[in-house]
């Protein structure tokens, strides 16, 4: 049966464990954003080889499961000396926002394919140097393609974050599991948790869903 | 409408021409379009390019624009190579940065007009003054506004380009090209993608360019009657070769060849 007792008592724990969640999706959101745009950009002047190199780890990351990058890289981190105090939640949102960079990257890329080949043209027209031509032109025009599936991806993203669990990090879902684990208040702990999820992913995506529509026409 | 005086302004016997395509070759892939291309065009004078659909005319307008890649040959700008020199006899690409300084000269205008929809009207115009030549934003701002006096649109510098009539955006990209004080414009059929109505204002503002200022201009236009008052000379293209050339008058009332008469029946 339902216990609020148990509820009112899981809510501060659990929003402790939400901290967690919040900051790795925040970090992963903006790494995954920096490093996807480079990816996106770097790729195209970069050597063939070392393009080919920067593919295979993209292909690897892809196709790999996130729980097992983050297991790889935390306890190949705790094998380095010196490197062991580095805290769980670092090489969560690091691994985290290196996993969604190559989804991100792909948005990035489809995003600068949109631009029409007569703003290049008008920009070479104009004589303006390719850094500019890329900042001032094509990478605006790019973002409102972009910035929404940047978005959806970071919701999927948050929803990734209990993953987190599997190096320690007591994000939401973990502080959900361990106060069910000491109350035996499961059904209390991870309803609420699923709640506070809720709360926070579906505004979110309305707020993409009209972004996007404003995005669509200048 | 005055008659233009059919000479250029400002041509003199000794400065250089102020384009030259010498031996110019451009193919696609396996098809050639131009080939042996070879033709001057004086400081100051304006030239109409006919010639059927698929004669080259757009390629030439986008060969010295830099905008496709000279398969041989070369192009002179004031006397000075465009995109290849010739070094010792062999035929060598000049670094990016000094094709961009020379591009700096020629201006542009699309017939899509390809305004920037992520800068409002006066963005549009003061980016390459600012970021090209180094002006201050207020002087390229007070510039700018001229220029957009001039061709009609005072009102319009703080508008988003997607909010102009066709006819709009188009006179926007013209003071746009003349914001870097092109020494040459290239005009690749501008009044094409408009609506009839809107036509007369874009070829206004144009003959106003063409009777005060000295610019040399390389155009392709359906647009007769305007090339006959503005231009001091006419080329017919046909398969990526001159096919013959003279002041309008001369090709618009007395051409000499059979092909060029009936490309003009067809567009008269
Ligand atoms: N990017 C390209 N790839 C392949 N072929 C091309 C390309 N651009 C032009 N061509 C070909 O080059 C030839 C000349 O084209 P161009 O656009 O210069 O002709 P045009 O005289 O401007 O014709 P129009 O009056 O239709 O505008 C055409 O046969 C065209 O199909
Ligand atoms: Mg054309």
């Amino acid at each position: 049966m339902w216990n609020w007792e148990f509820a009112v008592e899981a809510l501060p724990i659990l929003l402790r464990g939400f901290v967690n969640t919040l900051i790795a999706t925040v970090v992963g959101t903006v790494i995954a954003a920096i490093l996807g745009l480079i990816l996106a950009v770097a790729i195209r002047g970069l050597p063939r080889w070392i393009n080919w190199l920067v593919r295979l780890l993209v292909a690897f990351v892809r196709n790999t499961p996130l729980v097992v990058q983050l297991l790889f890289v935390y306890y190949a981190f705790s094998d380095i000396p010196g490197l062991v105090d580095v805290p769980a939640l670092v090489i969560g949102f690091i691994v985290i926002g290196i996993h969604y960079s190559t989804y991100m990257s792909e948005s990035y890329r489809a995003g600068i394919d949109s631009v029409p080949p007569g703003q290049f043209e008008a920009a070479t027209a104009l004589s303006l140097p390719p850094v500019r031509t890329f900042t001032a032109i094509v990478l605006p025009q790019a973002l409102r393609a972009t910035i929404p599936s940047l978005g959806n991806y970071a919701v999927a993203m948050f929803k990734d974050t209990p993953f987190l669990f599997a190096i320690s990090v007591v994000e939401l879902v973990t502080a959900a599991k361990n106060f069910g684990g000491s109350t035996f208040a499961y059904t209390e702990a991870f309803t609420l948790a699923g709640i506070i999820f809720l709360a926070a992913s579906y505004p979110t995506s309305l707020l993409i869903q009209r972004l996007d529509r404003r995005l669509a026409t200048y | 409408m005055p008659p233009t005086e059919n000479t250029p302004t400002t041509a003199s016997a000794s400065s250089s021409p102020a384009i030259e395509f010498t031996d110019v070759e451009k193919s696609f892939g396996p098809t050639t379009v131009l080939k042996n291309l070879n033709f001057t065009v004086a400081p100051g004078e304006r030239v109409t390019l006919i010639g059927p659909s698929g004669s080259g005319k757009t390629t030439i307008l986008r060969l010295v624009m830099t905008l496709e890649e000279l398969t041989d040959g070369y192009i002179f700008v004031d006397g000075q190579p465009l995109t290849f020199e010739n070094r010792g006899g062999k035929r060598v690409e000049l670094p990016k940065k000094r094709t961009r300084e020379m591009t700096t000269r020629i201006g542009m205008v699309f017939q899509q007009f390809n305004l920037f929809p992520n800068m409002t009207v006066l963005e549009n115009i003061i980016e390459a003054p600012v970021h090209v030549l180094g002006k201050s934003k207020a002087e390229a701002s007070k510039e700018a506004k001229e220029l957009l006096e001039r061709v009609g649109l005072a009102d319009k510098a703080d508008a988003h380009p997607t909010r102009l009539s066709g006819g709009q955006q188009q006179r926007v990209a013209i003071a746009r090209a003349l914001a870097m004080s092109p020494e040459i414009l290239l005009l690749d059929e501008v009044t094409s993608a408009l609506d009839p109505e809107l036509v007369g204002d874009v070829l206004g503002v144009l003959r106003d360019i063409a009777e005060t200022t000295d610019i040399t201009m390389l155009l392709v236009t359906h647009e007769m009657q305007f090339a006959r008052d503005v231009s001091h000379r006419v080329m017919m293209f046909d398969g990526g070769q001159v096919l013959e050339e003279g002041p309008p008058d001369q090709i618009f009332n007395n051409p000499q060849h059979e092909r060029t008469r009936s490309f003009l029946s067809s567009v008269l």
